[in-house]
């Protein structure tokens, strides 16, 4: 077996490990609640199965399945190990930075991954209480989009696309979402940028319509 | 089992010893920049050397020495070819290519784009053969250059060039072949194939990186993209690279019909046993109109980068077309275009062999390949 591949100069130890061993992956044939975020479109799939403490609104444990890289299969499999035997309450405040410091690192181009999956783990919060009425369906506005959004990294900083200035003007009315982005045409992840916010709100049942407009920046570095 | 395992060499292949020998003593005794003929002697050696360089590397693709340019290698020949002839004919401002093009071909022509430049980007069947009637349709009188690869890079497709030429020649339009690919691997006559610009490369057979060329058919005028001291016929200056050029010549006078074999057994063997694994397929055409040394196979549900990192930690070195591995986060343009979905391209592995691998290595290969996908699936959210 080789010493040091190339993935060993990008990848954490950590990272590796879980990647090799995944801790909690695995079916949950009893779980409270399932959810599946990404899309195999993307190359980015998971699924997160919770079981949950009723009496104590705990996470009594928690699975999951990719489908994706290594560092979406790591991330995931951290952020499970960080949740288990915690309240909902503190799971909804975990962020993507601690699953990455918990890895030792992430290179930006994987951010993603690590906002995965805690978009897997926050949507499978949500729906087990909005499936037993504990909240609401929030109001589609603005600051919905932009928070949404911010869910979004740009490959090349590791920055979320909003914090960047990536997401310029954002116009909602009567369900159509019109959103303007500050990026070159030549943008070597405008592509990715594009699709990864389709796949983020195409699927909202209160959007109607999503308009993206590109604002050519030539030569704007992000 | 010698690690690494190198499947990669449609990307890069090693140097063979033989063409090292041939190339050091331009390094270390013969290390003057080629004079002409009323330089210093010292440097008619180098000249000498350069000369029966092209002399081997024309000959091998049919054409006459003064028509082989020494480049750096695939990407510049194909840029010198494309802009070189977008610069040199004004008038003329369309330009035909493929979808499944190279990158150092594509994305020429989208600088080209910007320019004013009209670029038809010809669709491809379901294995990755350009569409001819297209090519047809699309010629015009404004029409500068028809530019399609030999071989693809990712699926191994073999065009018919020969055909692609005839319409060329009916329709009195320029003719520029990628063959970075296929070079030594299937035969190739500018000649007889009427082709006009021929880009081939080194690195690909066994010979080093840095070093490649570009036929340019006599009477077919381009500008030079680098300009100075006048050298390869004033289309590419810069002191010349005498030992690369006589690594590129030993690189092609060690080529043997036995090593072409030995890849074809090996690909059908290693194709045929993957494709056992159950919800596998193979992306490109089978047989003789697939380059030799050329495996691409999607396994469904299953992410193409994971499946490359267990293989490399198990010393097996291969490449993907998932978006996960591209610079650009975006899933392989030749999959796509050849009709599959963007998880096609996400689960796509290309083995690439060279005369090196081993029957031996397949096996293992295969063993490991159909370990790593099982491991994969069992953590998968898809097909349950």
């Amino acid at each position: 077996m080789r010493k040091l591949s190339f993935y060993e100069r990008v990848y954490s130890p950590k990272l590796l490990e879980l990647f090799r061993n995944p801790k909690n992956a695995g079916e949950m044939p009893d779980a409270d609640v399932k959810v599946t975020e990404g899309s195999l479109a993307c190359g980015d799939m998971i699924t997160i199965f919770l079981k949950i403490d009723k009496d104590r609104m705990r996470i009594e444990d928690i699975k999951f399945l990719s489908y994706g890289c290594a560092a979406n299969i790591a991330t995931t499999s951290m952020m499970t190990e960080l949740v288990k035997g915690k309240t909902l309450e503190q799971a909804k405040k975990l962020t993507f930075k601690q699953i990455t410091e918990a890895l030792g690192g992430l290179p930006p181009v994987k951010m993603h991954c690590a906002v995965l999956s805690i978009d897997g783990l926050r949507s499978a919060i949500r729906k087990y209480e909005e499936e037993r009425g504990l909240v609401e369906v929030p109001e589609l506005d603005e600051s919905f989009i932009r928070s949404r959004l911010r869910h979004i990294m740009n490959p090349k900083t590791g920055r979320d696309v909003v914090s960047a200035g990536i997401v310029d003007q954002i116009k909602v009315h009567n369900g159509k979402v019109e959103i303007n982005l500050k990026m070159s045409e030549d943008d070597e992840f405008k592509n990715y940028i594009i699709e990864a916010i389709h796949e983020r709100l195409d699927r909202l049942p209160n959007i109607r319509e999503l308009e993206i407009n590109l604002q050519s920046q030539a030569g704007d570095e992000h | 089992m010698r690690a690494p395992i190198y499947l990669d060499n449609a990307t890069t292949t090693p140097l063979d010893p033989h063409v090292l020998e041939a190339m050091k003593p331009y390094f270390f005794e013969w290390y003057g920049s080629p004079t002409h003929e009323y330089g210093h002697a010292f440097g008619l050696k180098a000249r000498e050397a350069l000369e029966e360089s092209r002399e081997v590397v024309a000959r091998s693709i049919g054409a006459g020495p003064e028509e082989v340019i020494f480049t750096s290698g695939g990407t510049e020949s194909n840029n010198l070819a494309i802009k070189g002839i977008a610069l040199a004919n004004r008038d003329k401002q369309h330009l035909i290519t493929s979808k499944i093009e190279h990158t150092s071909v594509l994305n020429v022509a989208k600088s080209l784009e910007r320019t004013g430049v009209r670029v038809s980007y010809l669709n491809v069947d379901r294995e990755g053969f350009v569409d001819l009637e297209q090519l047809r349709d699309e010629v015009d009188e404004k029409t500068l250059l028809v530019s399609i690869q030999h071989a693809n890079q990712e699926v191994g497709t073999v065009q018919d060039v020969s055909e692609i030429g005839k319409i060329c020649e009916e329709k009195g339009v320029l003719f520029h072949v990628d063959a970075v690919q296929s070079f030594t691997k299937v035969p190739v006559d500018v000649e007889k194939m009427n082709i006009d610009l021929l880009s081939i490369s080194a690195h690909k057979i066994h010979g080093p990186k840095g070093i490649g060329a570009l036929y340019v058919g006599g009477g077919v005028k381009l500008k030079p993209l680098i300009e100075g001291g006048y050298h390869e016929f004033g289309l590419r200056s810069g002191t010349e690279n005498i030992p690369g050029a006589v690594g590129f010549a030993k690189g092609i006078e060690i080529v043997d019909d036995s090593h072409l074999e030995h890849m074809r057994r090996l690909r059908d063997h290693l194709t045929e046993d993957l494709l056992e694994i159950p919800d596998s397929r193979l992306n490109g055409p089978k047989g003789d109109k697939r380059l030799c040394n050329n495996i691409n196979i999607t396994f469904r549900f299953v992410e193409g980068e994971s499946v490359l990192l267990h293989l490399d930690m198990r010393g097996i070195i291969v490449t993907t077309g998932s978006a996960c591995f591209s610079k650009t986060l975006e899933p392989s343009h030749v999959i796509l275009a050849l009709g599959l979905k963007h998880e096609d391209a996400h689960g796509s592995i290309r083995f690439s062999l060279s005369k090196y691998n081993t029957l031996e290595e397949m096996d293992y290969t295969i063993k490991n390949v159909r370990e790593v996908v099982e491991q994969l699936r069992s953590i998968s959210p898809v097909r349950r």
